[in-house]
């Protein structure tokens, strides 16, 4: 862990526990996520990654029945509490899904709803927030003569874009991103992940995947989660070269998950 | 190996007997739709000439038209549809969006089930209970007040059903980005079931242009042309029931152009709801 002092912490979660009705999905995990880093979680289906990747934007509180306990501080501020606004929070922590999901609308009107919900702008900066946006998405050249056409109308890679830029284009502190490449081919996998490479410099991403071979390309950090508990954290070359943990060697080396 | 071929044969003996039934069945419906639009357009399109959208419905012995009841029925359709559309969206919003788990949506759906299979001379009756009787006369408003009755539950169960489909991926989308459910509503979930909605309410036109017992109870009927919703107006329903119960053979032929001219405007209806749909797909 001597490596992983080294960076500035964005995110504390301590002691977080979550419950699907009476079922425990998270155990008691603590993990820090650094700023203007890439964390990864991996870990076989069903350990916990996406349940924790939900509770940092608390978009679990759109189902009744699912809870979270503990903490987890976002520069020092636990978003866990009560008062904490659910909308502001979103607005700081976007987050990009597994499936691609455009709106049924056009691809500027994509970009620019998450804009206009926080910002009053004028046409003309509304527009150069766009171009910027899909700039910053990579998705810019292969959709500028088609800004009034359905997002809908775009292939799966380049929705996948759609919905990073959208999400970038609100300007938030932190990006999750949940199996972003899970239902993508293989170039619009590369692409997307050299995109987080770009986009680091700016964001704390985090990203959960299936992919070691992802984690290990885009990742500063890992985190290896099983049966919702976290195993072992570490810099990303230490978990993939010589984990401490028995269990995260014997998954990295696919001998279980 | 012959086991099986025996297994086989019987399955497909079953199949058979099973697919003739259907058939039988399914064509047995058709064959009664088949004869009563057959009827109706025999009857009816002698009787539909210009005088009909022209002329009013005519004395027996005289020529005439159905000019006041397509008024009225036109009228009070569209108010009712007016008045009922928006309830039964902002009604189904909440069933499908806001209280998606809450008790109240439960106690709220199967009211509005029971209402939706209420037989329409109870509404009319309602009607006539809290508008007729206390206001001391019948009148087009209370006739759109009873379409309005019947156009809610419809316009509720299919905007709450459309709006169910929206997958949970795109709420979800939404509100990552900091949307409140309203925004999320209006520009997200009513967008992506915009032509299922709009389709729940053609159906609601559908359903009301025909309706007959709610409107004998709360507009009665008007020989003349009338544009007063304060007093009894015209309607085509009103007009079939009366002039088909007539003795008199002009006014026979008028009910059946008017029946004629119902059934046109529902099919239209129908098809152009069936379009939408369609291309809600693609």
């Amino acid at each position: 862990m001597d490596t992983a002092v080294r960076d500035k912490v964005k995110v504390e979660i301590e002691d977080l526990s979550f419950y699907y009705g009476d079922n425990k999905a998270l155990k008691n995990v603590t993990v820090p996520l650094h700023d203007r880093k890439v964390t990864a979680f991996i870990g076989p289906s069903g350990c916990g990654k996406s349940t924790l990747l939900r509770v940092l934007n608390r978009i679990y509180e759109l189902y009744p029945g699912q809870r979270a306990e503990g903490r987890v501080l976002i520069d020092g501020e636990d978003i866990l509490h009560t008062r904490q606004d659910l909308n502001l929070l979103r607005a700081r922590v976007g987050m990009v899904f597994q499936k691609p999901t455009p709106f049924p609308m056009t691809i500027w009107d994509n970009i620019a709803f998450g804009i206009r919900l926080y910002e009053k702008l004028p046409r003309s900066v509304l527009d150069g927030r766009v171009e910027d946006a899909l700039q910053r998405a990579a998705l810019w050249g292969e959709v500028k003569d088609k800004l009034k056409e359905s997002g809908l109308s775009l292939s799966g890679g380049q929705q996948q874009r759609l919905c990073i830029a959208r999400t970038v284009a609100t300007q938030p502190e932190i990006i999750l991103l949940d199996e972003p490449c899970s239902a993508l081919d293989p170039i619009s996998t590369a692409k997307i992940e050299e995109l987080i490479d770009e986009l680091v410099k700016d964001y704390t991403i985090v990203i959960v995947t299936h992919n070691m071979q992802q984690a290990s390309r885009t990742s500063d950090y890992t985190a290896f989660m099983y049966l919702g508990e976290m195993i072992e954290f570490d810099v990303t070359e230490k978990i993939f070269t010589a984990p401490s943990n028995k269990r995260t060697e014997s998954y990295i080396t696919g001998r279980f998950g | 190996m012959k086991l099986n071929r025996m297994i086989y044969k019987g399955r497909k003996g079953r199949n058979a007997v099973f697919l003739t039934l259907s058939t039988l069945a399914a064509a047995f419906g058709i064959v009664w739709l088949a004869l009563i639009l057959y009827s109706l357009f025999y009857n009816g399109i002698n009787g539909i000439s210009l005088k009909v959208f022209t002329e009013m419905t005519p004395p027996p012995g005289e020529d005439g038209g159905l000019a006041n009841a397509i008024f009225g029925s036109v009228a009070m359709s569209f108010l009712g549809v007016a008045a009922g559309t928006p309830i039964g969206l902002l009604a189904g919003t909440y069933l499908a969006e806001y209280g998606r788990y809450s008790w109240v949506s439960g106690v709220v759906r199967f009211i509005n089930d029971i209402l939706l299979s209420a037989p329409s001379i109870l509404i009319g009756l309602f009607i006539y209970v809290i508008i007729v009787a206390t206001t001391h006369r019948f009148s087009g408003w209370a006739g759109a007040a009873a379409l309005t009755v019947l156009v809610i539950p419809v316009v509720v169960r299919t905007t709450e059903n459309m709006l169910l489909l929206v997958p949970n991926g795109l709420r979800e989308a939404a509100a990552a980005l900091g949307a409140p459910r309203s925004a999320i509503i209006k520009a997200v979930t009513w967008r992506a079931a915009r032509a299922g909605i709009l389709t729940g309410v053609l159906l609601a036109v559908a359903r009301i242009s025909g309706e007959t017992a709610p409107l004998l109870l709360t507009v009665l009927s008007n020989q003349f042309w009338s544009t007063d919703m304060g007093g009894p107006i015209a309607s085509l329903p009103v007009m079939i029931y009366n002039f088909a119960m007539s003795p008199y053979e002009d006014w026979h032929k008028l009910a059946w152009a008017g029946a004629l001219l119902i059934t046109a405007a529902v099919l239209a209806l129908s098809i152009t709801a069936r379009i939408l749909e369609s291309s809600k797909r693609s």
